[in-house]
Order: C-alpha cells, then structure tokens, then sequence
C-alpha cells in the first residue's frame, strides 16, 4: 500500500458533511458528489427502465387469441419496448459506471484531489439531466415506437415526437463525449509521483479505453441523428429511397456508433471485475498486462465489427464474409479476460460475500453472453437467428449479465467508501442470489424459443411459444423482488448502518486509502505510490 | 409450423430445406463447443469457490502468480484457431445459402405493411407461397414501403425486404407441407401479425394448382374470403368481431352507413369495398388515420369478390 497516513487522524468530516445545503450539491464541482448525483439519477432510470421491461414482459404473459386478451394495444406495446430499449441504453448503461463509479473513485484510485476538468464534469451532469428531460417529454408527448435503433424508413415517417427523442439521445452524447474527455487527461496527467501505466488499476484501463471510444465513436451517432432529424423535419433525402436516399445507409451508420458503443457498456463492466476478483480474493490479478493490453484490443478492432448487425441486411456476400471474421477476432480479447479472472481465483482466499457473488454471475452470465455470440457471429446460424429471440437472450447475458451485475457488484464493493456505512451482509447475499436466479429464468427460455424461430420484438405470438414466454415473464418477477430487497437494506445501511472502516475489503488500490467516505480534497497530501494495485500478501511470506 | 415428415429437436424447427441441415450440422457443433467451455468455466469457479473458499477473517491467498506465459498463450491461440475454423465452416454454408442454382423457379415477393405477396411468372397474384418440391425456388424481393424481412424457420431462409431494392433468397423444398413466414424486421403496429405461409405441394400438383383460379376446390366464395382475411394480411388492422384495431372492424360493415372523414357519408356496399380496398385513401371513415396502403395489382379480381363475400357473412 502507498500510504497509510491518513488513517491515522481522527474521523473528519467527509465530503458529504463539508458544505451544507441543496445548492452546495447543484454547484458542486466536487468528483465525489457529481459521482452520487449520477449514481442517483441512473439508479433512477434503471427503475424506470425495469418497470418498462416487467410491463413488456406481462404483455407477452399469453398470446392474445381474441379481442380483450390484450393488456396493451400493439401501440402501446411498441412504445413500451422501445422506451425500455433507449432508457436502458443511453439513460442507464452507458452512463452508469463511467459516469456514476469513474467519477468517484478515478481520482482517488490516481491519488489526485479532483478530475482535470471540474466544471466541464459538472457541465456533463447537467447535459446528461437536459437530454433526460427531453427524452421524458417526448414520452409524455405520445412516445415513439421506432425501436431504440430508430430504423429508417420507419422512424422518418411514423408519426410521433421523433425528432424530440433523437434530439434526446443527440444530447445525450454529448454529455458521454464530456465525461470521456475529462477521464482521458484526467488519467494523462494527474496521476500521483509513483502511478506508472503498469500500476495503473485495471478498472482504470477499462475506463480509459472506454474513454475513448466515447470520444471517437460518439459524434458519428450525433451526425446519423441529425441526419434523420433533417429528413424528417426538412425532407431532405438521405435515407428515405421515395427520395433518392438508401435505407441502408442509416444501418451502417448506426451500428458504426453502436457496435462500439456495446463496448462502451461493457468494457467497464469488465474494469469493475478485476477489482472485485482481486479485493474479495486477497489474490493479485492474474495477466495484467494481457487484460490492460485487451481492453485496448477491444476499442480499436470495435471500431470494424458493425457490419455483423446486418448479416442479413442485403450487404454483400464479401461484406459478409469480412465482417464475420473481424468479429471473431474481438472475441478473442474477451475470452482472454474471462479465462484471466477464473485462473484469478486460484490459491486465493475468497470471500463469498456480495461483491463477490456478484462478481460470479458476472462470470457465468458472461460467458453464457459470450459463447452464444459464436452462433450470431458465424454468418450460415446468423442467418436463422437474426432478428429472433436467440439475439434478445444473447444480448441480455451479455449487457444485463456483464455489465448491470457488474455494476451492482461495484454498488456493493464501494458503497461503504461512498457513504461510509455497511450494508446487511445476510440480504445482500441473498438478493444477488436471488438476481442470479430471476436473470436465468427470464432469459434463458428466450435462447430456445429464438432457435426455434420466434421473431423479436413481437407483439403477439403463436402458441407453441406460450411455455416459453411463461418462463420468461416469471422469472422478471425474481428480478424485481431481488431489487426490492436491495433497496430496502441499502436505505437501512444510509439511515443505520454499521459505520465502514476506511478499507474494509483489505483493499490496496489508492481510494482505500483516504477515509470512509474520503475528505473533500481525497488526500491530506498527494500520496507516493510504491507499489502496484494488486500486490497481495501470500501465505507465509512471500 | 411442423411439416408432416419431419420432427423439430429441442433446439432448432423442422429441417424442411436442402440445406437447413448443414446449417444444423454447424449450429450442433457449436452448441456442444460451448456446452464443453461453460462446464469447463463454471466447473472452475465452482470447484475454486468451494476450495479456496475463506475460512477465517485473516486467511491469505496461498497463491499469488501473476502470469504464465505458455498457459496465456495457449488460451489466446486454441480459441483463436477454434473460432477462425468455425468462421470458414460458417462462410461455406453460408455461399450456399447465398447462391441460388441457375435455373431456379424464380417467384417475385412484395412486402407491404402488413402482408406478403407472391408474383408467378404468369403475372398471378398469391397470399400464400405455393412451391413444387424438391425444384430450387428463387425469391426476388422488394418492400413497397417499409423494411421487412422474410423469414422462413423451417427452411432456415432470412433476408431483409427494402424498398427500392431487390434482395434475393432460395431454398429447395423437401417435402409436401405448411411451413410459417414470419416478418422479422420491426415494421410497427401490424409487425407481428405479418405473417404468411409456404404450401409445399408435389411437383404434378403444383402445375395443376398453377394452371387453376377461384376458390380451392369444394370452399365457398365467402369461406375463400375468411381464408384471405388473415392470409392477404386484412386481419393485421380490421378485426372481425367489432374489436378495435387500426383500421374499422369489419363486423357489420356491410349495408352500413359510413361517416367519411370528409365529405358526405357513403353506404358500403359492393363498389365502396372494392374502392375501399384498391383506393383505400379516396374515401376514409372517420375517426381512422388514412394509414392502409392500396392493394391495386395485389389481389385478382376473384379475390376481391371473395373478401366482399365474406365481409357480407359478418352481420
């Protein structure tokens, strides 16, 4: 450990304690209190996301056979899972980590007081609130039922506040662009005499890949979307074919964002889990170099994969062809990480508490996610699981089971450094578990039931595919009980929890060195680093 | 969905096409590639949890290597050979599936929000897609509106439908019987009522079929028209029991007394319906968004005639 100084003074009082008042948490320019602020409104839009997703799925309880079936018209359908879709993914996934956990603990994992740029974090936040508000209002407005992909010609001549939605998203990105910038210098430039690149955490590798990403990926969605807001608002043709544009088109550009935007939601996801394998097993990480050097492999061979969303799009046969092979290709960095934090555990001595039950859905749901990608990745399967439920559960075990388990296990493992305060060990566990179940359960059955060829995003169904879908709606109801339980004993913890010490896990990474929660400026003085994040005792000495 | 002849596995519809069964032979090695790494994986995380699980609050880890090269190397290269083999497997079927055979049986497809129809080459119009056995079919699409995409399980065919362009698939038929269409692209309200299907019949009755006009044989005109009520797509926005969809329910409509959006009212009868269907925009019912897309060139004029029939039974 780099220093053990802090933890000698007396409790003082704690960037929560330091300024009083609503207005000293709106102003704030302070890493720490952005970083709750953020952790507050995605946990917001995760909820509302959640109960979008428990609405879609009671609608597909049973088909609808005759008149009055139906919980909701097709219309309403149709919006309820596009807003499921746009509130998870630019509301929720891509800020959550980044912009709720990076902005807490990056600078105190440097041993820096703040981020370079304060004010443009703060800036961040308030654009991210502004595209929100846009967002709702279009949904108040009538909503839209482009699907969050927002496909042309669909989405330019539906009628609906589709321009205010992808105002929303446009809006949205920057406040992603922001956030990257800030952690790229940030990283740069701050970091404490001793933290060298090989001593950098490695969830701080995944943030700044993902940094990039944002940066590089961002403005090309901004561009597609102002694009189809210029079809739609002045009828200028470049998607629309009735006016010389080609629908294609919006695909590749879509997906030249998106495709690296699932990185964007996944890489720190992976971040966290090297923390969590590591602090929870007293274990240092196995291939350091191998995981910082793939988080980088994934950002720039992510930048050649999006043609294999449209393997059955009418691209070439060659198209195909290359991109099929470039995707197999970023899977290797992937499967290299997984197999890194198994071979982590061994001779470790593990804690099975909840960030590191969390830490093992991840694992398992992941490499579910993962391997089922295999089958979409190779062009003559894709072509029968295309657009079904196969890629719904795919993509579900690899965003939901990667990335919102890794970020509940982040919840869990920095929570007692946020707020200073543990939570009930006994229900953690058992909502984690409980998660863990819930998650199979719903997603699972939709492996089978897309094989056997039942379409995505389907209002109604044939009844062979009822069982299926029973499955499926049952299990959402073992997630939201999981999450209820979870918000019931983490507001216990914030009203009556055990006071955390300053490094409860036995961690070694620089936040666990300031006090639970840290100061306002993090550090007394800017800590000397001398050793790397990992650097675990064995048993017996070393 | 199941064709008579043959059994769906748990996995994966029917293997009614002629290549449907490479595409299986391909998806099965996969399933039990990852069958092998997720036992491997789970297995390791399991037995790792359970045996080097703590068991007194200062329990060190009894290990602390950082790295091995040749077992690092070994998982990055294995996987990477497994997966560049299954990649050549999987561009190999997929040329077949691509490349249709000369001189296949070629039949035009149209999508339109919310039904398929199929063009022969002697310029008749069908619901259904009706294809001689064991003979290469070759479909040429284009959507008159939307994306759509055609989507046939048991045949293990996809191919996105987009308007101003032509995109192609093929398949050989094994055997007599119904196989499902589904649309697969998001296409809005009437997306998963998109549906058709494929009539498989030997090759003599195929001609005989194709040589033929009217109703099937021994079904009235208006039960001919119940037929296409769902197979022309009409089910997606009218229903038939006065439920709301879309478009106005068809129970009752005929005789009625229509309040038009603009203009007079009109009584719907014979000339109405059959305007209504091919010039669906000229007269519209008020309380409706001008939303049908025209039918003219879709449905023969038998048809037609069918639909009015049995619009009339619906009292």
């Amino acid at each position: 450990m780099a220093t053990t100084e802090t933890l000698d003074h007396a409790q003082e009082v704690s960037y929560l304690g330091a300024k009083k008042g609503i207005m000293s948490w709106l102003v704030t320019i302070d890493h720490k209190r952005i970083g709750v602020m953020y952790l507050a409104s995605v946990l917001a839009t995760f909820a509302l996301g959640g109960i979008l997703a428990l609405l879609v799925r009671a609608e597909l309880w049973a088909p609808n056979l005759v008149a009055g079936d139906e919980l909701f018209s097709a219309d309403i359908y149709n919006r309820l899972f596009t807003l499921h879709g746009l509130v998870m993914v630019f509301l929720f996934i891509i800020p959550s980590v980044p912009a709720a956990f990076g902005n807490f603990v990056l600078p105190l994992m440097i041993g820096a007081k703040d981020v370079a740029f304060p004010r443009l974090n703060l800036a961040s936040y308030y654009v991210y609130v502004i595209g929100t508000v846009m967002a709702l209002y279009a949904t108040i407005a009538g909503g839209v039922d482009t699907g969050w992909t927002f496909y042309t010609p669909y989405s330019a001549s539906v009628s609906g506040p589709v321009v205010m939605m992808v105002m929303a998203a446009f809006v949205l990105g920057f406040s992603s662009i922001f956030t990257g910038l800030n952690f790229i210098v940030t990283i740069h430039k701050m970091r404490a005499p001793g933290m060298t690149w090989q001593r950098l955490p490695l969830f701080l590798w995944a943030i700044y890949a993902t940094s990039i990403i944002q940066v590089m990926a961002t403005p090309v969605l901004g561009i597609t979307l102002c694009l189809l807001a210029m079809e739609r608002a002045m009828g200028i043709g470049i998607f629309d074919p009735a006016l010389g544009g080609d629908p294609v088109l919006f695909q590749h550009f879509f997906w030249f964002y998106s495709h690296p935007a699932v990185y964007i939601m996944i890489l720190p996801g992976m971040g966290i889990m090297s923390e969590l394998v590591t602090v929870h097993a007293r274990k240092t990480i196995f291939g350091y170099r191998a995981i910082a050097l793939s988080s980088i492999a994934i950002a720039v061979i992510s930048f050649l994969v999006w043609g294999h969303h449209m393997f059955v799009s009418g691209q070439s046969v060659y198209a195909g062809m290359i991109f099929s092979f470039l995707t197999f290709l970023v899977a290797i960095p992937s499967a290299i990480k997984v197999l890194n934090w198994v071979a982590t555990l061994y001779g470790g001595s593990i804690q099975l508490n909840a960030p590191m039950l969390w830490a093992m859905s991840f694992l398992i749901l992941f490499t579910i996610g993962g391997l089922t990608g295999i089958f979409l990745g190779t062009l003559a399967t894709d072509v029968h699981l295309h657009d079904t439920y196969f890629v719904v559960a795919h993509f579900h075990y690899v965003m939901v089971g990667g990335t919102v388990v890794a970020f509940f296990g982040a919840l869990h493992h920095w929570w007692p450094k946020m707020f200073g305060r543990m939570y009930n060990e006994f229900w953690a566990n058992v909502s984690a578990v409980l998660f863990f179940i819930g998650f199979n359960v719903t997603f699972f059955p939709q492996f089978i039931m897309g094989s056997q060829g039942m379409p995505r995003r389907y209002y109604n169904y044939l009844e062979e595919f009822e069982i299926f879908h029973k499955i499926s709606t049952s299990g959402t109801w073992l997630i939201g009980l999981s999450f209820i339980i979870m918000v019931v004993y983490l507001v216990r913890s914030l009203t009556s929890g055990e006071k955390a010490s300053a490094n409860p896990w036995g961690a070694k990474s620089l936040e666990w060195a300031t006090q639970s929660p840290p100061i306002e400026h993090n550090f007394h003085e800017i800590p000397t680093v001398t050793e790397g994040p990992y650097d675990f005792p064995k048993a017996g000495g070393k | 969905m199941a064709s008579e002849t043959a059994q769906g596995s748990f996995w994966m519809p029917p293997e009614a096409s002629t290549f449907a069964g490479d595409v299986d032979a391909l998806f099965d090695f996969i399933y039990w590639l990852n069958v092998f790494f997720f036992v491997a994986i789970t297995g390791a995380i399991v037995y790792f949890a359970i045996k080097y699980r703590r068991k007194s609050d200062d329990q060190l880890a009894t290990s602390q290597v950082g790295h091995n090269t040749l077992i690092e190397a070994a998982w990055t290269f294995i996987p990477l050979l497994i997966v560049i083999a299954i990649f050549v497997w999987g561009f190999r079927v997929y040329l077949d599936q691509s490349v249709a055979p000369d001189g296949a049986y070629e039949v035009k497809v149209t999508a339109q929000a919310y039904a398929w129809s199929y063009t022969y080459p002697d310029g008749r119009v069908e619901q259904e897609l009706v294809v001689p056995e064991d003979t290469p079919v070759k479909l040429v699409m284009a959507s008159k509106d939307l994306l759509h995409s055609f989507f046939v399980p048991d045949f293990r065919v996809k191919s996105d439908v987009i308007p101003g362009r032509y995109t192609t698939v093929w398949f050989e038929a094994k055997d007599p019987g119904e196989h499902i269409v589904f649309c697969t692209e998001y296409c809005g309200s009437g997306h998963s009522a998109m549906m058709s299907k494929v009539v498989v019949k030997t090759v003599p009755e195929f001609e005989e079929w194709l040589k033929s006009s009217g109703p099937p044989d021994g079904m009235s005109l208006a039960d001919w028209g119940a037929q296409l009520y769902t197979g022309a797509g009409c089910a997606a926005c009218h229903s038939v029991d006065g439920s709301q969809r879309v478009g106005p329910s068809w129970k009752g409509v005929f005789g009625s007394e229509r309040k038009m959006a603009e203009g007079p009212a009109v009584k719907a009868d014979e000339n109405y319906l059959r305007e209504s269907i091919l010039q669906p925009l000229n007269k519209v019912v008020a309380g409706y968004p001008p939303s049908m897309p025209s039918y003219q060139g879709q449905l023969s004029d038998a048809k037609i005639d069918a639909l009015i029939e049995y619009m009339k039974t619906l009292k």
